[in-house]
């Protein structure tokens, strides 16, 4: 997965569709580049402990959506994480470990680009719970299948499932003249088999899917199976 | 700096980390005494090597972002380009990121062998000169499944064993974040000096938010930022021509965001579908598509660069 935008917003895509019915929990490893604070409209809050461990933040008043980001344990939102390896894979450990996620139907790890420290500390961490699968996020261009590619040759050697890829940003609606534009695909396009769903990006401010509370139902209805 | 040697186990903390020597994964190395001695917590040699090594090279430049998929590599590549079309100047273009890189493919050269140790790493023009650890690799499904200290390790061979030779400019292309990657990278030329670092991002705070990530990280190691690019500006419908904002900038995009830090805006590169079907193909958009206002935006961006 070549780009971290996608990830954030695919995660929150999916949430849409899933806490209505779940208790889910996002987990943002990201730690040089949290995004899923300001994603959710919670960046000003922060974490507190309890007896069983960290509380997470609750980004709903009904409190069916937890996040743990280390954006909340950061006092400027400028701060510069500027951390090697083993720091990242220990502090990973801790966001396993010691949050207090509570009874959760679903855990949805955000990962940075890379096949590196934080996505081994994950997969370690999570031994002896089971991970369901992954999922895989990319664009069209042949660099970011680039390194979709590595990513799934991440996951046969870790034994992760691959649940599905999914292709963002794969055409263009131009709000002037309503031609839709579809990125060219390169013969390095994943096989259809594993390209389950595509969106295409709305530039009206109703139908952008980075913005959460205005999910397009159009796009909405990609996710529900 | 956090080394790893070669007969250490899989979790190695460095051989300069605070660990070294006392980490539950040193039981058994070879070198756990030296290393819990603090023995190999001296000066990095290395730094002192690469600096001899550098001597030949005028201008290093590390292009970073805080956020992955801004256009980094697109824009390190190109701007390789653009200044290697003097034929006077020699350019090399030194790709970092580890686990994904990119620049092998946006330069048309994947599927090459590049010689590490000897002569000139080759390229596509005589005075551009290549390297990443895509050429490297066997298949482009090859992952590179590396902690922090093995990506170290191959950062310092990039820096200290290629024979760069006499280089006007050295681009160094990065992963996105503040961590291993860019930590190495400036310590090993702490010797040598960097002139300064090109930032990338696009217009979204969400995107910004990591930039200035990125630029407390500059501070922090002292590096000089020569300027923000902001990429995906604005989308030029290929029919009808009129501009779009795919990624509207609700906080002022990397304008507002110069203007309050105090940094230059080197430029604003608009989002021509072209852009990226050229870098699809290993072709410089440069030459291919020389008539597109994101061509224009990065001709603009070079020949101003103060580092000119």
């Amino acid at each position: 997965h070549k780009h971290t935008l996608t990830h954030n917003s695919f995660s929150i895509i999916f949430y849409h569709c899933e806490c209505v019915l779940y208790q889910v929990g996002i987990l943002d490893v990201d730690l040089c580049g949290p995004s899923i604070p300001r994603m959710l409209g919670v960046s000003q809050q922060e974490v507190h402990q309890c007896d069983s461990g960290w509380v997470p933040v609750y980004a709903d008043p009904q409190q069916r959506l937890a996040l743990m980001s280390i954006g909340f344990l950061l006092d400027d939102p400028s701060e510069a994480v500027v951390w090697r390896g083993p720091k990242k894979t220990a502090l990973i450990g801790q966001f396993v470990r010691d949050v207090a996620w509570g009874e959760l139907d679903v855990l949805l790890v955000d990962t940075p680009p890379g096949t590196s420290d934080e996505h081994l500390a994950v997969l370690e961490n999570l031994r002896k719970h089971r991970v369901d699968g992954a999922v895989l996020v990319t664009t069209p261009q042949a660099v970011s299948i680039g390194d979709v590619r590595r990513e799934i040759t991440f996951c046969k050697k870790t034994g992760v499932k691959i649940l599905g890829i999914v292709e963002n940003m794969s055409g263009f609606v131009c709000p002037h003249c309503s031609v839709r534009h579809a990125h060219p695909l390169t013969p390095e396009a994943p096989p259809t088999s594993l390209l389950q769903y595509r969106v295409t990006i709305f530039t009206n401010t109703t139908h952008n899917f980075t913005t959460v509370h205005n999910t397009s139902s159009t796009i909405q209805s990609y996710y529900i199976h | 700096m956090a080394d790893v040697p070669t007969d250490a186990p899989e979790h190695c903390p460095g051989t300069t980390s605070e660990q070294a020597g006392k980490s539950s994964a040193c039981q058994g190395c070879p070198n756990q005494t030296i290393c819990a001695s603090g023995a190999a917590k001296a000066p990095d040699p290395a730094i002192e090597e690469i600096k001899l090594k550098m001597a030949t090279v005028k201008h290093k430049i590390l292009v970073l972002s805080g956020k992955g998929g801004v256009g980094k590599s697109t824009f390190s590549a190109h701007l390789a380009h653009a200044l290697a079309s003097d034929d006077s100047k020699e350019v090399g273009l030194l790709d970092i990121d580890i686990c994904g890189p990119s620049v092998p493919k946006i330069m048309g050269l994947e599927g090459e062998q590049e010689y590490i140790y000897s002569g000139w790493p080759g390229g596509l023009e005589d005075n551009l000169a290549v390297m990443s650890i895509g050429f490297l690799l066997g298949s482009p499904d090859d992952a590179v499944i590396w902690r922090g200290p093995k990506k170290n390790g191959m950062i310092k061979q990039f820096l200290r064993d290629v024979d760069w030779g006499e280089l006007d400019y050295l681009i160094v292309d990065t992963p996105p974040g503040t961590s291993d990657e860019h930590l190495s990278a400036v310590q090993y030329l702490s010797g040598a000096g960097i002139d300064g670092a090109v930032i990338i991002t696009t217009p979204q705070e969400v995107s910004l938010q990591d930039v200035r990530k990125e630029i407390r990280f500059c501070q922090k190691v002292q590096l000089p930022v020569i300027g923000v690019v902001e990429n995906m500006s604005a989308f030029v419908c290929p029919k009808c021509k009129n501009t779009s904002q795919i990624f509207p900038p609700t906080t002022g995009g990397a304008q507002r965001m110069c203007e309050e830090l105090g940094l230059t805006l080197l430029g604003k590169v608009p989002l021509d579908p072209r852009i990226g079907r050229s870098c699809d193909e290993g072709k410089s958009f440069l030459n291919e598509v020389p008539d597109s206002p994101a061509a224009a935006a990065y001709q603009t961006i070079v020949q101003s660069k103060p580092v000119l």
